[in-house]
Parts: structure tokens; C-alpha cells; sequence
């Protein structure tokens, strides 16, 4: 028994790593697909950005699209039509990269069959994507065609602006037909996967660790420095940290958060504001909370900035907006700090110093940080209203499902934007969105966001400014309390080519030592 | 006797449909389901979803079509991992756990047992109350404080063991050192506890007097008369606590890094991996009533009060 046991020990030893690597990041998690048509989570997307590569790729200082696969792209004059010119560029197995291999690809993300996620990305401005995905509409009557094999024109739903950036995104990628159909289900496999990016799998050990090397066959190989990436799938923020003090991890993504009073001294934290905010939903069709003196009251009393310096402390920025500010749209606050104009407003809705305000229970996902900010607010309103709230902890799942059916009056929230633009943040609340889970119904809200899909340039952004002041100004549907932060560890002495930017994308390709 | 092992074994089975059955209505009945997250999917997205992993069937359909499956060996795709199925993610993560459960078993058991026989017979000198004290210690501090010490002291500070991860090829089984010895201190706690009060009880029986009163050399006694009755608790012990040293690593499989099972089974939880969390009830209540089968075998063997009959 001890004799086999220790062969084992030595197979396993030998059937360790072989290959050395440059860079070492430790990831988060395990990803739950390296497939990009199904990709929906951050630590899966570190993938994309290593092996795929879509018409355009995020700048990793802007996290705008520049181009990538496309060359160069011109837009009609009714914003409608997009084409796109490939530029020479190979798979890993040599083949080249045609217009064809997007068609494929979208198209396969949009089959009702393939089940995928962010089909519904392309379905927002692909012309008949929706349709297709719905199982409505035909493959041949997506608005994606190949005029030739280096020329890829798409037509659009509206004339999103956006869309250009949004290509960027992993449901946008090319797809290898030939390797799909030749390994199924396996071909996202060591050996099987046929890649376009800086990247190729080399090693993947589930629940330990992935391994790429540098794909010598990429357009743009000679510009790739870092020879391999080991990305590591503990999901351990602690174990992470301690990897990072001992030099055994070059670049965590997230924080340790109990240990943020010792990070944020460190000159290897990088804390920059996310294309993301942290608010308080508010059930607005429920008692108390479908009075707007109760829901702005609320607003009022709640000192953000003090939240943000005092107790979180990582680099959040204390907000009173829902979309954070960005080129060409000026955010609408709603009600700001005002604890006086709090009180006022809660008597003129029937609960002077909170007499007769019934207790209310908000509820949160069980989280170190989520449980102090619920804290926080409990105090605040204790202070500030005299009201007394409960605070009631549970699985992230069952939230989801109690504010998913609306049964709740006052919970947790969070939303990260998809793209830099207000639409993806704002949309959320129309009153048929089935991510409007504090039920916010105002038609004129819905006509603005509706109509902005149509429109173009600053127009565009007037109407999502207007639309965000009714949502916050008019009516304080939400509680915006502040703008996550990205928060990592690297070392940017020492590491070049990662910058701090508001999607929190840092594509590898641009990564090199100094 | 051997009627007596088929008998016991052939019980096992509607144990085990038992366990399948609760767990997979069970599981449907908990809030949110595997498809839910903070961004809603749209609806056409959900019902491809759904369609896709047979979810649209009625309830009765997709239970009777996993138990045909199951028998067949087939565990389904993971509905979290998805370029993986259960039989995969279980697969590759299961030997992991083994590994190191095995190790840190027999690690346990032989130091267990060892200072349990030491304290037993000098009960009440320093040497019984230094180990007993290192025993409640054992039992009482949780392993996610005993596991970052270990990685403070030896990886953080004194630099002569991996801070975490598993085998690879330069650290070699290195990496399994901290894990093992942090996984095994409780078990070797109550192992050793286990014994000494065992062996205490035996020192004082009857058999034991005789057998000094006539002549025998206290050696002979201790390993002939003492110990084979003494280690009876410890080996009835061993059942569970393999199969609870193999489901019980989660937290060390989280602080060490290691691609364990635990750690999947805890994910598969949260993200409500139907199948996944299935897979591994199935894998976990296997082991379990496996080993108490197990125990009872042996113990027939070592006790003679025992009969099969």
C-alpha cells in the first residue's frame, strides 16, 4: 500500500509542469468555460483576452475597442450598416482567419441550441440576431454576411454607437469550424483548441491551474513579450494575497478585503474607479416604499462619502449617479446627503421622527463587505430618520430569486456596466426589463431609452442624460451609494503594458517585464 | 458469515437510491436555480438554457432519465463547467482528495495511536498531560486558523515549503506536506484520545490482572492482551473518519489551493450545479456507507466477542 502510494506520489510528480512560466496570475476562480461563445464570467474571460481575438480588442488603457482582427471599418451614412476589412492574420493550425470564421462564430453563439449567455448581446444590434436566438427567426436572415473572405459586413437594429466596441466583446469571436465539428463538446481541450489570439492552451488542470504559451502563428507575435501565462484558479483571496507578499503571484484580481488597511499603504495596490455601481433597491410598488418622500428621505440620509473613506477604504467613489461619467454624458445625481431635508421629508410622509415607520427588513448576500455596508445603513437610518431596519443575510441565489419576484422592499445591489456606455447601465430600469427588480414603472423613462436606440452622437446622450434625471431626480427609484473599484495587486514597476482602466480588461498580449 | 457480508452489502443499495432520490428533489426545491445571476439572462436565453440541460421536461421525466444515466455510469454535464462533464470534474478532482486523505489518515492514525499508548501508561505524568493538552488543542482549533499559521511559519517566513498549490513538477510532493499535517490534526487529536481512554480501561480489566498476576513480562502484555483490545475503538473509528477526511478537506482544499473535491462540491452548492452537486452525493455516500461496511467486516475479524450469525 505505502509502496504504490508513494509511486503515485512520484507519477504525479512527473506528471507535473513541464513548461516555465513568465507571468503568473492568480485568476479567482476556475473558469466555467475556455469556449467563448459561453463565456459569462470575468475569470473565463481572462481566456478570451489571451487566445481569441475579435474585430477590435479593448485598448488596456481606455478599454475602448482599437483595431484587432479588423484592419479598418467604415460605418454608412445611417449608422446602419458596418463593414469591416480583415486584415492577413492565421489560426494556430496555419489556416487563415476569413470573414467567414465571424459569421460562423456569431452565429453559432446565437443558435438557440448552443445556449449561450451573452447570445443576447448581438441580439441587442444584429439585425435578426434576436429573432434567431428566439427561435423565431432563420440563420440566413442575421444581419452578418461575408462579401468576400477578408471583408465582414454587418447590419445593425439601430445605430448603436457602441457597436464597434462591443465586438470586442468574447460573444463576438471568430469561431474554428473545422475544430467544432472535428472534437465537439472537447475542443476547447489541450491539443484540440485551434486559436486566432497572442495565446494558445498549453496545460489546463481543473481547479489548479491553466497554462498558455505564446502562439507563434498570431498577426502580431513579434509584439508579444511574455512567453507563457500560468493563471491559477485558488479562489482563496487570503492564500492569493499571501502568493503575492512571497513573489509567487505576479497579478491578483481582487483584493483581501479584511486585509484592505495593510493593502491600500502598498504601492503594488491598484485601486481605479469600475464601470460599476453599488446601490440600495428599492421595491417601488411596495408600502413604504412607493412614496417618493419615503424613497428621497432615504437618499438623504445616507452619508456616502463617510461609507466610502471610513469603512470601506479600497479606492470606491462615493456616488449619488447610476452611470458614472464617461465622454459626451454628464451623470444626473439624484438626492444627496441632506439629514435635515431627510427628516422634513419623512414627517411630510406621515412618519415624523420616524413615528410609525414600519421596520424594515433589507436583505443581503452573505459577504464580509456587503454585511458592513448593511451595517452602515442600518446606522445611518437609525441616526439620521430614527427608523429601525433588520438586516437579513443569505445565499446570493436566494437573493437573486426574492428580488427577481419582487418580494422584497429593500436590498442589496450591484450592476456592472457590459460596455463604456450609459445604455448598458441605464436600461435596467425599463419598466419591462426583466432586471428591474425594484419594479421602477415611469413611461416617460421608457419612451427616452427607447428612443435613444434610434438616435445618434450628443442627441443620444441628451436623451440618456434626461432619462437618468427622471430616474433619480424625479424618481429616486434606487439608492446609488457608490462606483465599485477595480481593486488588484501588480507590481507596475516592474510589469508594463497593465494599466488601471474602467472595464477592468487587461489583455495579456500587451504585458511585458520592464 | 459470507451470507452475512452479501446481506449487508445487498442492504446497502436502497441506501444509497435513497440518498439520490431526497438530494435531487431536494436540491430543485432550494431558491434560485443554476441559471440564475445577478444580470438576469433574458428570457429566450433562459428557455434555451433550459431546453438545452432538459429543465422543460416535467420534473418526474428528468429524475427517471438521470437514474438511467446514473446507472449507466453517466454522472451528466456539469451545468456550471461547461466544457466539462460531472464524470470529468469528479474524475480528475477525487484522486486529489484521496491523495491527500489517504496520507493524512495514516499520518494521523500511526501518531494517534502512538501517543495514545505513551499517555495511557503514564497516565497522569507530564508526558500524558503534554500530549493530551496538544490533543484539545487539536480538536478544538479550527483548521482555517492551523492552516495559515502553518503557511505563516514555513512558507511566509522560514521559506522551506510552497505557501500552497499542488504537486508540480519542481516542488514535488512538497506541496503536500502543510495540507497533510494541517488535515490530520484533529483526527490524530481524537485518534489520540480515542486511544489512551480505550487502552486506560483495558489496563484495568480483569484479563489484563490475570495475565500480569501470572508472570507475563509487561511487554508481552501490552502488545499481546492490551493492545488488540485497547485499538478496537480506533479501528471502528477509521471508517468515518475516511470518508470525513476525504469530505471534510473542503476548507484546506481552499487555503492550500489544492484541486480537491471538496472545493468543487461547495461551488457546485452555491452555483446549484444540479448535476455536479449530484455527482458528488452519489461519491460522497458511496465512500461513506462503503466504509461503515467496511468497519463492520473487520471488526468481525478483530473482536471475538463478535458472531456473525
Amino acid at each position: 500500500m505505502k509502496r504504490s502510494l508513494f509511486v503515485l506520489v512520484a507519477l504525479l510528480a512527473l506528471a507535473g509542469s513541464a513548461f516555465a512560466q513568465d507571468f503568473i496570475i492568480a485568476n479567482g476562480a476556475e473558469p466555467s468555460t475556455l469556449d467563448p461563445a459561453l463565456m459569462q464570467d470575468t475569470t473565463s474571460n481572462q481566456f478570451y483576452l489571451a487566445m481569441f481575438e475579435g474585430l477590435v480588442q479593448y485598448d488596456p488603457r481606455t478599454s475602448k475597442g482599437i483595431p484587432a482582427m479588423a484592419q479598418s471599418w467604415e460605418t454608412s451614412a445611417d449608422g446602419m450598416t458596418v463593414t469591416f476589412h480583415l486584415r492577413d492574420a492565421k489560426w494556430s493550425d496555419g489556416t487563415p482567419v476569413t470573414a467567414q470564421d465571424f459569421v460562423y462564430g456569431w452565429l453559432r453563439t446565437l443558435a438557440p441550441e448552443t445556449a449561450s449567455n451573452y447570445a443576447y448581446m448581438l441580439g441587442m444590434v444584429v439585425k435578426g440576431a434576436d429573432d434567431y436566438n428566439a427561435g423565431k427567426g432563420k440563420a440566413e436572415d442575421v444581419g452578418v454576411k461575408a462579401l468576400d473572405s477578408k471583408t465582414l459586413q454587418v447590419q445593425l437594429v439601430g445605430p448603436a454607437p457602441y457597436f464597434v466596441d462591443m465586438t470586442a466583446h468574447s460573444a463576438f469571436a471568430p469561431a474554428p469550424k473545422w475544430a467544432i465539428e472535428k472534437n465537439g463538446d472537447q475542443w476547447t481541450k489541450a491539443g484540440n483548441i485551434v486559436v486566432n489570439g497572442p495565446y494558445i492552451l498549453k496545460e489546463w488542470k481543473p481547479q489548479d491551474y491553466i497554462l498558455v504559451a505564446k502562439n507563434d502563428k498570431y498577426w502580431d507575435a513579434k509584439n508579444v513579450k511574455l512567453k507563457s501565462i500560468k493563471y491559477l484558479a485558488s479562489d482563496n483571496m487570503s492564500t492569493n494575497y499571501k502568493m503575492f507578499k512571497a513573489g509567487a503571484v505576479d497579478w491578483m484580481n481582487g483584493i483581501d478585503v479584511s486585509m484592505i488597511d495593510e493593502i491600500k499603504l502598498r504601492k503594488d495596490y491598484q485601486a481605479s474607479a469600475q464601470f460599476a455601481t453599488y446601490y440600495i433597491n428599492l421595491n417601488n410598488q411596495r408600502a413604504p416604499f412607493n412614496d417618493i418622500r419615503v424613497r428621497r428621505a432615504f437618499a438623504a440620509a445616507i452619508d456616502k462619502k463617510t461609507l466610502v473613506d471610513k469603512v470601506l477604504k479600497g479606492g470606491q467613489i462615493a456616488t449619488d449617479e447610476f452611470s458614472p461619467p464617461m465622454a459626451g454624458y454628464t451623470p444626473q445625481p439624484g438626492q444627496g446627503f441632506d439629514p435635515a431635508f431627510a427628516k422634513k421629508l419623512l414627517a411630510d410622509a406621515g412618519y415624523p421622527d420616524g413615528k410609525g415607520f414600519p421596520t424594515l427588513t433589507y436583505i443581503y448576500n452573505t459577504n464580509a463587505g456587503h454585511k458592513l455596508i448593511a451595517e452602515y445603513v442600518q446606522q445611518q437610518l437609525k441616526t439620521n430618520l430614527n427608523v429601525d431596519i433588520v438586516l437579513q443575510n443569505m445565499e446570493f441565489k436566494t437573493l437573486i430569486e426574492m428580488r427577481n419576484k419582487h418580494d422584497f422592499t429593500i436590498a442589496r445591489d450591484g450592476w456592472v456596466g457590459d460596455y463604456l456606455d450609459p445604455n448598458t447601465m441605464l436600461e435596467l430600469f425599463i419598466s419591462d426589463s426583466g432586471n428591474n427588480s425594484g419594479d421602477h414603472r415611469n413611461p416617460a423613462f421608457d419612451k427616452l431609452m427607447e428612443d435613444a436606440r434610434m438616435a445618434k452622437g450628443d442627441a443620444r446622450m441628451k436623451m440618456l442624460e434626461q432619462a437618468e434625471k427622471i430616474l433619480l431626480q424625479d424618481d429616486q427609484a434606487i439608492i446609488p451609494l457608490y462606483h465599485y473599484a477595480n481593486q488588484d495587486m501588480v507590481d507596475t514597476s516592474k510589469w508594463g503594458g497593465w494599466y488601471a482602466n474602467p472595464i477592468g480588461y487587461h489583455p495579456p498580449k500587451f504585458i511585458y517585464k520592464k | 458469515m459470507s451470507r452475512y457480508i452479501i446481506r449487508r452489502f445487498l442492504s446497502l443499495i436502497p441506501t444509497i437510491f435513497i440518498i439520490i432520490t431526497l438530494s435531487f428533489f431536494l436540491i430543485r426545491f432550494a431558491p434560485g436555480g443554476p441559471f440564475s445571476s445577478e444580470k438576469n439572462v433574458p428570457e429566450q436565453v433562459l428557455q434555451n438554457l433550459m431546453r438545452k440541460y432538459h429543465m422543460d421536461e416535467p420534473l418526474l421525466k428528468q429524475y427517471l432519465e438521470y437514474m438511467g444515466d446514473v446507472l449507466h455510469g453517466d454522472l451528466g454535464p456539469s451545468f456550471r463547467y461547461r466544457d466539462s462533464t460531472v464524470n470529468e470534474l469528479i474524475g480528475q478532482s477525487l484522486p486529489n482528495s484521496m491523495l491527500l486523505g489517504t496520507i493524512a489518515l495514516v499520518l494521523a492514525t500511526l501518531a494517534g495511536i502512538a501517543v495514545g499508548i505513551v499517555s495511557a501508561l503514564k497516565q497522569n505524568h507530564w508526558q500524558d498531560y503534554t500530549v493530551m493538552s496538544i490533543a484539545v488543542i487539536g480538536i478544538s482549533v479550527p483548521l482555517f486558523v492551523v492552516g495559515p499559521i502553518l503557511q505563516l511559519v514555513f512558507a511566509m517566513r522560514l521559506h522551506v515549503l510552497p505557501l500552497s498549490g499542488w504537486i508540480t513538477g519542481r516542488e514535488g510532493f512538497k506541496a503536500l506536506i502543510m495540507p497533510a499535517l494541517t488535515l490530520s490534526f484533529p483526527y490524530f487529536a481524537y485518534i489520540a484520545r480515542l486511544s489512551r481512554a480505550s487502552l486506560l480501561e483495558i489496563l484495568r480489566s480483569d484479563y489484563v490482572r490475570t495475565a500480569r498476576a501470572k508472570g507475563l513480562a509487561e511487554r508481552t502484555v501490552i502488545t499481546k492482551h492490551v493492545l488488540k483490545g485497547g485499538l478496537l475503538p480506533v479501528v471502528s473509528y477509521l471508517g468515518p473518519a475516511f470518508s470525513g477526511i476525504i469530505t471534510g478537506s473542503i476548507v484546506i482544499e481552499q487555503v492550500f489551493a489544492i484541486p480537491g473535491v471538496g472545493r468543487i462540491f461547495v461551488q457546485s452548492a452555491l452555483n446549484r450545479d444540479y448535476t455536479l452537486i449530484m455527482g458528488e452525493v452519489i461519491v460522497y455516500s458511496l465512500i461513506l456507507v462503503l466504509m461503515n461496511f467496511v468497519v463492520d467486516i473487520v471488526y468481525g475479524f478483530l473482536d471475538p466477542r463478535i458472531a456473525y450469525n
